[in-house]
């Protein structure tokens, strides 16, 4: 029997009808809402690929159950701006080039949102440390840095 | 801004167009439209190009973008020589039904291969709409130029468009048609943004993992719990609680779950009772090397045979020999491989991230036992592969999936298991080495002999083929003159290259023994056997150094002929204030060392360049390894996109870092057992050093490969840095903290 949970998504609210409330929000993100800010790639919280913000706060949306989130504010990377008006950090992302295959990206931009909102200017080992549970396996990690670096001085 | 849509997809997955030429337009009395597939012939230029008639050009491209930046590169080369500004040209990839065949995007080749048969597309559509205008304007071509997607006279202009418009060439590619100037490039050459990147930043990209078809189903796979274990019973009374569940669907050995929600499918899979029998064909891992060196050989190939090693080694008065070996590692795609699999009417479409469309187009027809015309693959960009990583196996789980459901659309996406466990690996390698040495230190020979896998380019079977007792490849019909080797197939191997050496000695002999099998499903991941072989080699050619107290970079260049090689080698001591001496430095005593170590490589003997300086920190206490810094100096010829460039010897840096100091996949006798990142640790932003890297563009030189060759230089530069911080070599990656205490403590 399907059960209505309600949700507020990049500040809309919604109501997704699941079989399951206990299943990870990631599922719901991706495929009720169509969303793809919040990416699968372990399932285990092991990579951050899938990170979104609630109530400000970075989770990892694999391991974060619908039923948990239903009375939080997310945000996704969608969230954060558009094409045309990209956020601060989107936009020095996109100004360093930091991205390869770009998979890893929604969550270091997630991570980077949540620390510039904390930390007004942060070291380069305050950056490394925020990011430490975000993995990339291209090799971007060094214009990632100097993105939230170059976010950091836009802010 | 380049966002692809669904619609895109669609609207591209035809390739029924109407088309007229561009002799049609010139000669008006032969115009007779028709309805006619999209030429992909390789040696057309139709096949590589169009022009519609609003003047936008499409570029067909048969390579893919795997997220390294050739489509913006592609686009650069397309708009420079065919005189258009660059948002005027588009890029569309991989579909088996528009573009060219241009072979797998592998090699480093896309640019040097594929881009090269781009230009000489552009080049030739470029002389024929001079050629076209100038029968127009009654005049010459020699006194017509093109210009911003127009023909220009004296006194008078016609765009593109109302010259080509929406016709086809006709034309087979002219190796003859002249080339621009490199002098005169405005877009080739100059570091434009990558016209991927703000759509991946604003998660407004659509990768393979984000595509949706309508009334979509999704499938997961149960695998065996031994690679080669057979599926005894299943017992599916567990899932009658999952109410989506469509089908669960058998083939022998292949067994997946249909569902109409991902999470339905995921818990389905979780939920299925299996028995498997037992099987336990894997080696021991503890004894992996003796089991690499008793392995079957299939043939030896000699890459090089220089003198008479064998007496000039036994006659010199200093020997040395040691042998070095690189493990078993996985791709480690970030998002597990996923695929797309409809089937209409016995007609296939594939939408996948494979990195070879038309191999895999083969690959599933021959499983699906159907003319290879029957399937349709279009390539859609998904995480980053490195190499032959599972795209093509959840492709062909979708394909066995969907059949069992009609045909209905079914989405595969991996979870992470099914990636760290069976996506095929790079296999495990093994390099002897011995040199001589006279009293002064001159070396009087080198001989090393490699045992490497039989095949480093064929099909790597399908996994769900596989598994469900189908043609797991089809006959491949595809030419294998890459990687630095002959076109023979008998010799044509991947893991040859870079065997031989780029040193000048009086005797050198260089063999492969190429082996009948290795443990896993083999593949690539970025440069194979040229990192590896070159991690023995320059670690090797670094142990002679030392041994002939000579400073490594001034030893290198003792033994180079090759003018380029020495510029690269002397620009590298210059960025790294390189400071004249023989290793190991006689360091302190003290828990925390430094040291500094050199590699290069002049990839497969025949093109890019690169030359590497590590800077290393090795705790002697705990065995952990610090890269501080890491210089690169780079010759690939004319560089299409500097920044392109930068950001793809950045990543190969790292992801090698990576390789070297943590990788390597755990195994049992009957499977992985590194299923997921704690037990297969990567790089981490805390490890990351910084990384130097200076460019040599060479505007007049070909333009060469960088996707692969800056890797091949890391595992040696650290294991030198290391030497020369403590006086202890490593031969074995990955160099981790036991390892390291181990060697130590040998030493």
């Amino acid at each position: 029997m399907p059960t209505s949970v309600s949700l507020t998504v990049n500040g809309q609210a919604t109501t997704v009808d699941v079989d399951d409330p206990g299943q990870p929000l990631l599922y719901v993100l991706r495929n009720d809402l169509e969303l793809r800010g919040p990416r699968f790639g372990c399932g285990l919280g092991q990579c951050g690929a899938c990170a979104v913000l609630l109530d400000g706060d970075v989770v990892f949306s694999c391991k974060t159950p619908l039923s948990k989130a239903a009375q939080s504010k997310i945000i996704t990377s969608e969230g954060l701006g558009t094409l045309e008006k990209p956020s601060s950090v989107q936009q020095a992302f996109i100004d360093e080039q930091a991205a390869q295959c770009g998979f890893c990206i929604n969550g270091m931009i997630i991570q980077a949102t949540a620390l510039l909102a904390k930390t007004k200017n942060p070291s380069v080992a305050e950056i490394k440390k925020a990011l430490t549970d975000n993995l990339c396996r291209c090799g971007t990690h060094l214009r990632i840095i100097r993105a939230v670096q170059r976010a950091a001085r836009n802010i | 801004m380049y966002e692809p849509t669904r619609r895109d997809f669609l609207k591209t997955t035809g390739g029924l167009i109407v088309t007229f030429t561009l002799a049609d337009n010139v000669l008006p009395a032969v115009a007779q439209g028709a309805a006619q597939t999209k030429i992909v012939a390789p040696d057309e230029v139709d096949a590589f190009l169009s022009i519609n008639t609003e003047g936008q050009v499409t570029v067909y491209s048969g390579k893919v973008d795997l997220g390294t930046g050739i489509r913006t590169a592609l686009t650069q080369i397309a708009a420079e020589e065919l005189d258009l500004p660059f948002d005027r040209v588009t890029v569309t990839q991989g579909d088996t039904a528009l573009t060219p065949d241009q072979g797998a995007t592998w090699g480093s080749f896309s640019i040097q291969r594929g881009g090269m048969q781009v230009r000489r597309a552009a080049a030739t559509a470029r002389k024929a709409l001079l050629d076209a205008a100038a029968q127009r304007f009654g005049v010459p071509a020699a006194t017509l130029i093109a210009e911003n997607g127009t023909i220009k006279g004296k006194d008078r202009v016609i765009p593109y468009a109302e010259l080509i418009g929406g016709k086809t060439f006709s034309l087979k590619l002219d190796k003859d048609a002249p080339l621009k100037d490199p002098r005169a490039y405005a877009i080739v050459g100059r570091p434009l943004p990558r016209v991927d990147i703000p759509a991946k930043i604003t998660a407004r990209f659509t990768y393979i993992q984000d595509f949706r078809l309508e009334g979509m189903l999704h499938g997961r796979v149960i695998r065996p719990l031994a690679l080669g274990a057979d599926l005894e019973s299943m017992d599916t009374s567990s899932l009658t609680k999952i109410a989506g569940v469509v089908k669960v669907v058998r083939e022998k050995n292949f067994l997946g779950i249909v569902a109409t929600t991902e999470w339905d499918a995921i818990q389905a899979a979780r939920a299925l009772k299996t028995t498997w029998s037992n099987w336990a064909g894997l080696p021991e891992q503890a004894h992996l090397w003796d089991y690499v060196r008793a392995s079957k050989v299939s043939n030896d190939v000699v890459s090089s045979n220089v003198g008479s090693s064998t007496s000039a080694l036994d006659n010199s008065p200093k020997r040395l020999a040691a042998t070095y070996d690189f493990p078993i590692q996985t791709h480690g795609s970030l998002g597990p491989s996923c695929a797309v699999v409809e089937i209409k009417d016995e007609k296939v479409t594939c939408w996948s991230a494979s990195q070879a469309p038309n191999r895999l187009k083969r690959q599933l027809a021959a499983m699906l036992e159907l003319p290879p015309d029957d399937v349709h693959c279009i390539y859609v960009e998904g995480s980053g592969c490195y190499g032959r990583n599972g795209h093509e196996d959840a492709a062909s789980d979708a394909a066995l999936l969907s059949r069992a459901v009609d045909g209905r659309p079914v989405r595969v996406q991996w979870m992470r298991a099914d990636e760290h466990g069976w996506d095929p690996k790079c296999p495990p390698i093994l390099v002897d080495l011995r040199a001589g040495l006279d009293d002064t230190g001159n070396v009087l020979a080198w001989e090393s002999e490699f045992f490497v896998p039989k095949d480093g380019v064929a099909p790597v079977p399908l996994l769900a083929a596989m598994l469900a007792g189908l043609p797991p490849a089809a006959a491949t019909t595809e030419p294998y003159g890459e990687f630095g080797v002959p076109l023979n197939p008998s010799v044509a191997n991947a893991y040859v290259a870079n065997t031989a050496i780029p040193y000048t000695f009086p005797n050198a002999k260089t063999v492969s023994h190429l082996l009948d099998e290795t443990p896993f499903r083999s593949s690539w991941l970025r440069s194979p056997g040229r990192m590896q072989h070159t991690f023995a080699n320059e670690c090797f050619m670094d142990e002679l150094a030392a041994s002939a107290r000579a400073d490594p970079l001034e030893f290198r260049l003792k033994y180079l002929s090759d003018m380029r090689g020495i510029e690269l080698l002397r620009r590298l001591a210059t960025i790294t204030k390189w400071e004249q001496r023989p290793s190991p430095r006689m360091s302190t005593n003290d828990d925390i060392v430094t040291g500094r170590g050199i590699s290069y490589v002049k990839y497969e003997l025949m093109r890019t360049y690169v030359g590497a300086v590590a800077e290393v920190e090795v705790n002697r206490k705990t065995g952990e390894i610090g890269v501080q810094r890491f210089y690169v100096v780079h010759d690939c010829g004319q560089i299409i996109n500097p920044d392109g460039l930068m950001n793809q010897i950045e990543g190969n840096v790292i992801q090698s870092i990576s390789r070297t100091l943590k990788e390597e996949i755990q195994f049992d006798r009957s499977a992985v057992t590194s299923l997921h990142w704690a037990t297969y640790p990567i790089l981490t932003f805390a490890e990351v050093p910084d990384v130097a890297i200076e460019l040599i563009d060479r505007p007049t030189e070909p333009p060469w490969g960088a996707g692969e060759p800056a890797s091949a230089v890391v595992p040696s530069a650290i294991a030198n840095g290391v030497f020369n911080a403590l006086g202890v070599r490593l031969r074995s990656v990955p160099f981790t903290p036991a390892k390291v205490r181990a060697a130590i403590h040998a030493a």
